[in-house]
């Protein structure tokens, strides 16, 4: 029923200087059981220690939403009247951007697994672009609200959403900087088992940066 | 279907699901915001799934990690959910 994933690394090699090469092929009902015993072999995407940095970052920011939803029940109207200042076009420009380099970066991160790798520094090069762009955006955002008078005091909304979209802006900052560092990496004729993990798991910060935003665009932007 | 075929497509669903949710935004009536407010938040973590199993390839991780992070995304719409709901 479905599909069958198979997905095998293969060359695994003592010491880190693994010449690791990874398979993808998604295998249709129709298509002969071959390597059936083999298929579906779980692998931890990148390694570990970026998950547990993940899933603690985003329950840090399921509390942030939590209080954020709180606080919007206890004071619906001024939350409502102070929405109203947010333009949800730059929002939703932002929301592209980051979708979009987070496709770019999943791209990027499977012709690396796939040791096809010649065209990944421009990908990730698109994907940074888009970063920069996000923060180009942001950055006219707040400065017209900053103009208009809203800052980090004298409204709830806006202190939550200046610290909030702060938090995440430092995450997109450190993201462009993981980017820039895989786009250098990835420029290498070859790459060894540690350095095809570290792309991995850079795409994993990005795309963690990408569904935060996501929440956040719907908590502030969106919902009244 | 190829691997970027696969996250292309997922791509495109995230971008309908951003224009729905636009729109709900946008156009949700007074006194329906709570339930505007459930669906838009509901549509945004059923995103945040989709990029976690797609883009961040938790379809092939071990069980107990793709449980850990569904087991997020549904924690989190219920509880902000709950609080929608309760608190006023």
């Amino acid at each position: 029923m479905g599909r069958v994933i198979v997905a095998a690394s293969l060359g695994q090699v003592a010491g880190g200087g693994a010449a690791s090469v990874h398979s993808e092929v998604e295998v249709s009902p129709s298509m002969p059981p071959a390597g059936t015993a083999a298929a579906v072999r779980r692998r931890i995407p990148g390694e570990e220690g970026i998950w547990v940095f993940v899933l603690v970052d985003m329950t840090v920011f399921a509390l942030f939403f939590a209080t954020f939803m709180y606080s919007r029940g206890h004071n619906h109207q001024a939350f409502a009247t102070d929405h109203a200042s947010l333009s949800v076009v730059l929002g939703t420009v932002n929301t592209l951007l980051l979708l979009t380099s987070s496709l770019v970066v999943a791209i990027a991160v499977q012709h690396v697994l796939s040791g096809r790798h010649r065209h990944v520094p421009m990908l990730f090069g698109a994907a940074l672009a888009c970063g920069l762009g996000f923060i180009a955006v942001k950055a006219l955002e707040w400065s017209h609200l900053l103009m208009a008078g809203k800052s980090l005091v004298g409204s709830e909304y806006f202190s939550y959403y200046f610290v909030f979209t702060g938090v995440h802006l430092l995450h997109v900052v450190l993201g462009v900087a993981v980017l820039s560092g895989l786009i250098v990496l990835s420029r290498r004729p070859t790459l060894s088992g540690r350095q095809i993990m570290i792309c991995e798991a850079g795409g994993i910060f990005w795309h963690m940066v990408d569904l935060l935003w996501v929440v956040l665009f719907a908590l502030f932007y969106l919902i009244r | 279907m190829t691997a970027t075929r696969r996250i292309t497509t997922v791509w495109l669903g995230l971008l309908a699901l951003t224009f729905a949710s636009f729109l709900v935004g946008v156009e949700q009536g007074a006194g329906l915001e709570s339930v505007a407010a459930i669906v838009i938040v509901g549509v945004a973590l059923f995103k945040v799934r989709l990029i976690g199993v797609h883009f961040m390839d938790l379809r092939v991780a071990p069980r107990a990690l793709r449980l850990i992070f569904e087991g997020y995304v549904l924690a989190v719409f219920i509880a902000l959910t709950v609080i929608d709901l309760t608190i006023s």
